[in-house]
């Protein structure tokens, strides 16, 4: 569904992506891990189009997205840091939202925004909202339109214990609806029950991409964090 | 694109200044008017005003304002949106919330008061000047990624283009007093709007008399239909080009 092929980035000196190549396939819940300020927010911004790649391509269902943009209405994009117009409501951004889509008459997927308990704050302005709130308001964001492929960036950052249960079973609820997702997070432990591959990146490198089952036959450990942990402590 | 820019303009109007900015003009103009007791003469003290405040509020609005909406940009490029449409609809949203103000504040007590040939062309050329500064406000903020950076190159910008261009002219003016400028001076106007304008303005009123064999040239060819129309084309090119280039940096900008 989403390839890409040799795709480099530079910014000023820094290798932020180098040559990496990787195909998402439907259906799938990939983990994107790797160290701090390996390149994975970068990859996943040049999949928006947010940045643009110096070098290589990526293709969304076949077509090659620097000359397409319809295909981001397809993602559901939930940003590490959510970052919103400071002076508008929680209502005005998510009306917003659905007047650029343009489905203002199409049933909206709403689930987490009345299980965040968002629809008593929607007057609240952005400005004011606390950073867990904030990724309440991308989280609900993400899954409003019934995206076919959903990307979270550290999705769980900053979620208080229940609201986090609360977005992991809606993870596992789409990805059963036979979606794509890919993930990235640092928390492995929260990982376990969600993913079934695995990408591995380091320095701006595409290490390697496995399924969660091989990652553990080769490693020998059941638990994604241990099994991490071996990998990188062999490197 | 008619979406967005409706955000962009609720989101103007919901900050303020311009509507501080419109009120500011609308005292001026309305002060100057009647301080005068011939309002032509208050249309040359309003000249001098505007041509300094339009360009100075415009370009650093636009710029804060691209700057702060960094957010908002970020959001509609995640979004199924061509980032053709995004920026220029923020182009549209400026120019056309500085455009208006200018139309409320300044432009209707010039109808009010002066509706003459010469005030029309004030109210034409004030129009164009706001969007001119929007345009180039817009290309300075998304060269430069720092925000100090940026609105200090538009501040230099507007000391450029109110000040050190016409010292620079007089400079050249005097060093090459021996040779015939006349023709050249009618060509380097093009390279500043706000002069342009100025000369606009001032030929259509009569004091150009007083600009000795300069101000001659300048009636013969601005006074003519196709100086008129040529110089409007150049202010037209002052809005497209930057605007232009603007917009191809902004479709490889990383967010």
């Amino acid at each position: 569904m989403i390839i890409a092929s040799n795709v480099s980035k530079k910014f000023g000196k820094l290798k932020a992506l180098d040559d990496v190549s990787v195909t998402c396939i439907k259906g799938e819940c990939i983990a994107l891990i790797g160290p701090n300020g390996c390149g994975k927010t970068t990859l996943i911004k040049s999949i928006l189009g947010m940045v643009v790649c110096d070098s290589g391509f990526i293709t969304f269902n076949g077509n090659n997205i620097r000359h397409d943009w319809k295909y981001r209405a397809r993602i559901g994009y939930m940003p590490q840091i959510g970052r919103y117009p400071e002076n508008m409501t929680i209502g005005q951004v998510l009306d917003m939202m659905k007047d650029i889509r343009g489905c203002k008459n199409e049933v909206v997927d709403e689930e987490l925004i009345s299980q965040f308990g968002l629809k008593d704050i929607l007057k609240k302005r952005m400005s004011t909202l606390s950073g867990g709130t904030r990724q309440k308001v991308s989280a609900a964001l993400a899954f409003l339109f019934n995206p076919e492929v959903l990307i979270l960036d550290e999705p769980t950052a900053g979620l208080d214990p229940v609201s986090s249960e609360m977005l992991k079973a809606k993870i596992i609820t789409e990805k059963n609806k036979g979606k794509l997702v890919l993930i990235t997070s640092h928390i492995l432990s929260e990982l376990d029950d969600l993913i079934s591959q695995v990408i591995y990146m380091q320095d701006g490198k595409l290490c390697f991409h496995k399924s969660i089952t091989s990652l553990q036959e080769e490693t020998g450990e059941a638990k994604l964090s241990k099994a991490i942990a071996q990998v990188m402590m062999k490197r | 694109m008619k979406k967005i820019i409706k955000y962009v303009i609720i989101d103007i109007l919901r900050n303020k200044i311009v509507l501080a900015y419109t009120v500011f003009l609308l005292l001026i103009s309305v002060t100057i008017f009647n301080l005068e007791d011939n309002s032509a003469k208050g249309l040359l003290s309003l000249l001098n005003i505007i041509l300094i405040i339009v360009p100075l509020v415009s370009m650093l609005f636009s710029a804060i304002y691209v700057y702060n909406s960094s957010e908002f940009l970020e959001l509609l490029v995640s979004q199924p949106l061509k980032r053709k449409t995004i920026w220029l609809s923020l182009f549209m949203g400026l120019a056309a919330s500085m455009a208006f103000a200018f139309f409320i504040g300044a432009g209707i007590p010039i109808l009010l008061y002066e509706a003459t040939p010469t005030g029309f062309m004030m109210l034409g050329t004030g129009l164009l000047l706001s969007v001119i500064f929007v345009a180039i406000a817009m290309l300075a903020a998304v060269m430069a990624r720092d925000k100090a950076k940026g609105i200090g190159v538009v501040i230099l910008l507007w000391l450029y283009f109110s000040i050190i261009f016409d010292g620079l002219i007089l400079f050249v003016l005097f060093q090459f007093a021996d040779y015939p400028l006349e023709k050249i001076m009618v060509g380097a106007v093009a390279f500043n709007p706000i002069d342009l304008s100025r000369i606009l303005i001032l030929l259509k009123m009569d004091v150009s008399a007083l600009m000795g064999y300069t101000g001659a040239i300048f009636k013969d060819f601005f006074g003519a239909q196709t100086g008129l129309i040529i110089s409007f084309c150049v202010l037209i090119t002052w809005i497209v080009i930057p605007a232009w280039l603007s917009l191809r940096k902004f479709n490889h900008k990383d967010l």
